[in-house]
């Protein structure tokens, strides 16, 4: 009876005029096909949700053997049809099927790269400009010209850049000291540590930023925000302290050795050494290998894509999550063979036949190129080429019912 | 009684006297014009620096640096017809696409006017970066490009918002910038070179800009070079060029009599040319210092070069210049016999020439004499002056006006070759440091100092061995660095009273309202402190605000802060004065600081220039951040 009325408010509203035309009789079946769309969309939904499609990936690798500088990749970004790579021997970058490295140059008479390990890349879409951070500083690559910032030279307050992001005017790092920010119009270093915010620890490891907020992992504290209206700092704690057991699952960050940040649509997703953790204001959902798709709980990396779907980087592979299923993607841990594996909603998994996996099992992050990926792995370069078909986890969902 | 004779040494002795004595006496009678300089009036000069022209040519709009506007000419009577108050010292202009708009940037308000260029009123006022040079409109006239020289960037300017939408990383000093015929491309030279490691020659750039992704894309490199001025492309795109300085400050300056101080020069990029060239536009013993404006003609047959420092147009032949690049495959801007080859002309004109401007016809081309409040009509077909026109400018040429002249002239020094403007370019810095004593091969390394409102911040030189402007800029400048004939004492004179009518430049770390920001009132803290943090007191002789005191922030004394190097000839350095200081990159003595961070994070190992060692980086940070508001 109630959502009969529901029904007849909807109706009154007016928002489909049309129907007041309709007879008596008429209506009435139309009142029962509108209950019947109902019950179905209540009752059916996870299962439709469920039965989402999984992407399949082609994948190619690259190493040194075909120009990637170095086969342990800390980090990668897509610009465009770009791509830039983050080794620990060189910053690579991939561009009209080559690639170009840039290293430190001693001796050199203009500006060279800060340091040859890049830990952490970021792209200002405004100038095109890309940021480097590495274990020596933060350089500016800007079409050719690279302009290094060191903690001697600059503002910086610390040379080790784990993690760096772009926010108009501003670059903020993820340094081993705290979060510097750097003002590119006026040159202002501004320092944010233990003694202005409130960081447990001053290891902040990697930094993403929104229009009205900039979050930090912090490496042992958890992770920071800061709101970009009113300037200031908040900071969001496992509720179990530094314990390595769930004693409270859901009731707050997973762990406090964090690893990486994604604010995307409103939503924080949070990678630790412990599991992941999904933040949406007010409720936390955290992810542990026992209870979802995650191939560990080890996480290097978060990526979201929306609020619902997120990629991560794991020591056992690459995950993807899609608000309901699971895949993996990664040489299998014991063959190596290439391997896919797909968890539905009801916690089934099977494998999924795939000739190709990314380069390794230890994945440290990646980038999105469209549809496709690009994966960093501790051995080697990968790029995930989006195919046509897909897997579905429709059959599977069934079968278990 | 037999004349008595006097030994080598006793002569030698004697002359000895004698330079001390006439050095003595010159600086006592120049002295005056240090304590006179604020007493001096000074008129309100014009000195035309750049002009653009309405579409059908009739109209010259000339920007006036130091009367803070626009003067319009009107060609055919040669008459002002107008003038238009824009902001603080004006310094480039564009019109827009369509001719309805002026711009006009404003080096001290950090604006651009618009003027309606049918009403010629100021219609609208556009923020921009600090300093802002160089000004042009894309092709379609949505977006406007401003250079601004101190930040060494490009404003993004969209001009239906208003708004500046973005900076673009240029070279530092920002300054000029060309549209490519096609509106594809935006070209961008700077004043000052871009910062690398210390004693190693200096780079430049031309930073490319693509119009339509609004980015830089490429930067031709322009090595061995510190100092680019205008840039400009042919009708048909196919050449570009850029006038420029090439300085040999890695060497003693000793050498100027071998012609080894400045190579005067222009890059030549684009099609026409392939990778990009430099060619001297120097002759064996002749200089043309100070290369600045660049026109080409519409045909593409020659093209006309500002030297401002040796108030001339050096008009080049192009299809003979094209020709010699082509046939020279090596390198050769250091040959100075070359542009034999393709200089067509010298054709002298007025005081400090900087801005060029052809008709649209190509068949006259306009000269900004920047120092005589004129414009230099050149027939170009002849290579000749056929007419100049007087903007209305003060009659009288004071004492500021003529040691300008006398600043901005190469006209003393040996050849030619160079001014005071060459290193002090537009009255600041360069950016380098120079191996000026003849003591050997990379001793006593100094770096450029700011010359701004340098009243009461004497001695001059590195170590305070000059005790007074005069010595400054008279025998040391004329037997020194000129090794060329001598100012004569009223010349030495009004150099000194234009030296010390140097104005700061206007301060942009500073809050509108005065006050400091939390950042800057921490740092004040600092630079005031008497303890350390661990509460020792920290004696007076290292604390920031007994040497860097006073309303300038100098005691004017010399001190061993010990920030010596092994190469000088003593550690004691003069304390200089901190004003701007954040405009005059890199720092100490010798330049050996990139920035002012090194200052405390490399070169004070011991607490010997200030105590530092005991701060956070937070709180140098902060120390830095005041010091840019002094």
């Amino acid at each position: 009876m109630k959502k009969h009325s529901r029904m007849s408010r909807i109706n009154d509203a007016g928002r489909h005029p049309g129907r007041s035309r309709l007879s008596g009789g008429a209506k009435d079946l139309a009142c029962a096909a509108m209950r019947l769309f109902l019950m179905i969309a209540i009752f059916a939904a996870p299962a439709l949700l469920a039965a989402q499609d999984l992407p399949l990936f082609r994948w190619e690798n690259f190493t040194t053997a075909n120009g990637l500088p170095d086969n342990h990749v800390f980090c990668v970004l897509v610009d465009g049809n770009r791509v830039w790579a983050g080794t620990e021997n060189g910053l690579g970058l991939y561009e009209n099927g080559a690639w170009k490295v840039f290293r430190p140059v001693e001796d050199s008479k203009e500006q060279s790269l800060a340091h040859q390990a890049v830990l952490s890349l970021a792209v200002d879409t405004s100038t095109g400009d890309v940021w480097a951070g590495t274990m020596g500083g933060l350089s500016r690559i800007s079409a050719g010209r690279i302009d290094t910032f060191t903690q001697l030279t600059s503002g910086l307050s610390n040379d080790i850049v784990y993690g760096v992001g772009v926010q108009g005017d501003f670059v903020w790092t993820a340094t081993a000291a705290g979060v510097s920010r750097l003002n590119t119009r006026t040159g202002e270093w501004a320092l944010f540590n233990e003694r202005n915010t409130p960081m447990q620890e001053i290891w902040t490891y990697a930094v993403s930023i929104a229009e009205d907020k900039v979050y930090y992992a912090v490496w042992g504290g958890g992770v920071l925000e800061y709101d970009v209206k009113t300037e200031r700092w908040k900071d969001y704690n496992d509720p179990d302290g530094e314990t390595e057991l769930v004693l409270m699952k859901d009731q707050g960050l997973i762990h406090e050795i964090t690893t990486s940040v994604s604010y995307v649509d409103k939503i924080l997703w949070v990678a630790t050494y412990f599991g992941a953790s999904r933040y949406d204001g007010r409720y936390w959902h955290n992810f542990l290998q026992k209870d979802s798709g995650l191939p560990s709980n080890f996480l290097n990396q978060v990526k979201a894509i929306d609020a619902n779907r997120a990629w991560f980087s794991t020591d056992k592979g690459l995950a993807y999550y899609d608000g309901t299923n699971w895949a993996v993607y990664r040489p299998a841990l014991d063959t190596h063979k290439p391997e896919m594996l797909v968890r539905d909603t009801a916690g089934v998994v099977k494998k999924v036949s795939v000739e190709t996996a990314p380069a390794h099992n230890y994945v440290l992050g990646l980038d999105f190129q469209g549809d496709d990926l690009w994966v960093a792995t501790a051995k080697g370069l990968s790029h995930g080429i989006r195919q046509k078909s897909s897997v579905s986890t429709a059959k599977q969902s069934a079968r278990r019912r | 009684m037999p004349a008595r004779t006097i030994s080598a040494t006793s002569f030698r002795r004697m002359l000895n006297v004698l330079a001390v004595c006439v050095m003595a006496l010159l600086a006592v009678a120049a002295r005056p014009a240090s304590n006179q300089s604020t007493k001096i009036s000074k008129e309100r000069y014009l000195s035309p620096l750049e002009m653009a022209s309405s579409a059908d040519g009739r109209l010259l709009y000339v920007v006036c640096q130091d009367s803070d506007e626009v003067r319009v000419v009107d060609l055919q009577s040669s008459k002002v017809i107008s003038s238009v108050a824009v902001g603080r010292m004006p310094r480039g202009i564009a019109m827009s696409p369509d001719g309805r708009r002026l711009y006009i940037t404003n080096a001290w308000s950090d604006t651009v006017s618009v003027i309606d260029a049918a009403t010629l009123q100021v219609v609208q006022t556009l923020p921009t970066g600090p300093e802002p040079s160089g000004v042009v409109s894309d092709s379609n006239g949505t977006s406007l490009y401003v250079a601004n020289r101190l930040s060494g960037d490009v404003s993004v300017i969209d001009l239906k918002s208003e708004q500046e939408t973005k900076r673009l990383l240029a070279g530092r000093g920002a300054s000029y910038l060309a549209l490519s015929p096609d509106g594809k491309w935006i070209y961008c030279t700077h004043i000052y070179p871009n910062p690398g490691a210390f004693r190693t020659p200096p780079n430049s750039e031309i930073t490319v800009i693509d119009t339509a992704r609004q980015m830089v894309v490429e930067r031709k490199p322009l090595h061995n070079v510190a100092g680019v001025f205008h840039v400009a492309l042919s009708a048909d795109g196919r050449l570009g060029v850029a006038a420029q300085l090439r300085p040999k400050n890695l060497i003693p300056l000793a050498h100027v009599e071998h012609g080894w101080a400045f190579g005067d020069s222009v890059t030549l990029f684009g099609p026409d040319v392939g990778e990009p060239v430099q060619i001297p536009i120097d002759e064996l013993e002749r200089y043309y210092a100070l290369p600045w404006g660049v026109a080409i003609a519409p045909d593409k047959s020659k093209i006309f070069l500002t030297t401002a420092g040796s108030e001339s147009v050096t008009v080049v032949d192009v299809a003979r210049l094209l020709n010699t690049v082509h046939t020279r495959r090596q390198p050769f801007v250091n040959d100075l016999s070359a542009s034999a080859d393709y200089v067509q002309a010298r054709i002298p004109v007025g005081h400090n020439p900087r801005g060029v401007l052809l008709s649209p016809d190509g068949k006259r081309l306009y000269v900004a004499n920047r120092l005589d409040d004129n414009i230099a009509v050149i027939d170009t077909a002849a290579d000749k002056i056929i007419s100049t026109i007087d903007l209305g400018g003060p009659r009288n040429v004071d004492a500021i006006r003529r040691g300008e002249r006398l600043f901005y002239t190469a006209g003393f020094a040996f050849q030619g070759q160079f001014g005071c403007a060459n290193c002090h370019l537009d009255a600041t810095i360069d950016g380098l440091q120079w191996d000026l004593e003849p003591d050997g091969f990379g001793k006593d390394i100094v770096d450029n100092r700011s010359l701004e409102n340098l009243a009461g911040t004497e001695p001059f030189k590195w170590n305070g061995g000059n005790a007074d402007m005069p010595t400054e800029c008279g025998p040391r400048t004329e037997k020194f660095f000129f090794r060329s004939q001598s100012f004569n004492q009223q010349q030495l004179t009004d150099l000194v009273t234009f030296v010390f009518s140097l104005p700061y430049r206007p301060n942009r770390s500073r809050l509108a309202n005065g006050d400091l920001s939390p950042a800057q009132e921490r740092g004040k803290a600092i630079f005031e402190r008497t303890k350390s943090k661990n509460g020792k007191p920290i004696p007076d002789s290292n604390q920031c605000g007994t040497c860097h005191s006073g309303p300038k922030y100098t005691n004017q004394k010399q001190v061993d802060a010990g920030t010596g190097k092994s190469t000088d000839r003593s550690p004691v350095i003069d304390v200089p004065q901190l004003p701007n200081v954040a405009y005059s990159a890199p720092y100490l003595h010798d330049g050996s600081a990139r920035s002012l961070e090194e200052i405390w994070t490399v070169f004070n190992p011991k607490d010997t220039h200030g105590v530092s060692n005991d701060l956070t980086k937070d709180e140098l940070n902060d120390l830095i951040e005041y010091l840019k508001t002094l």
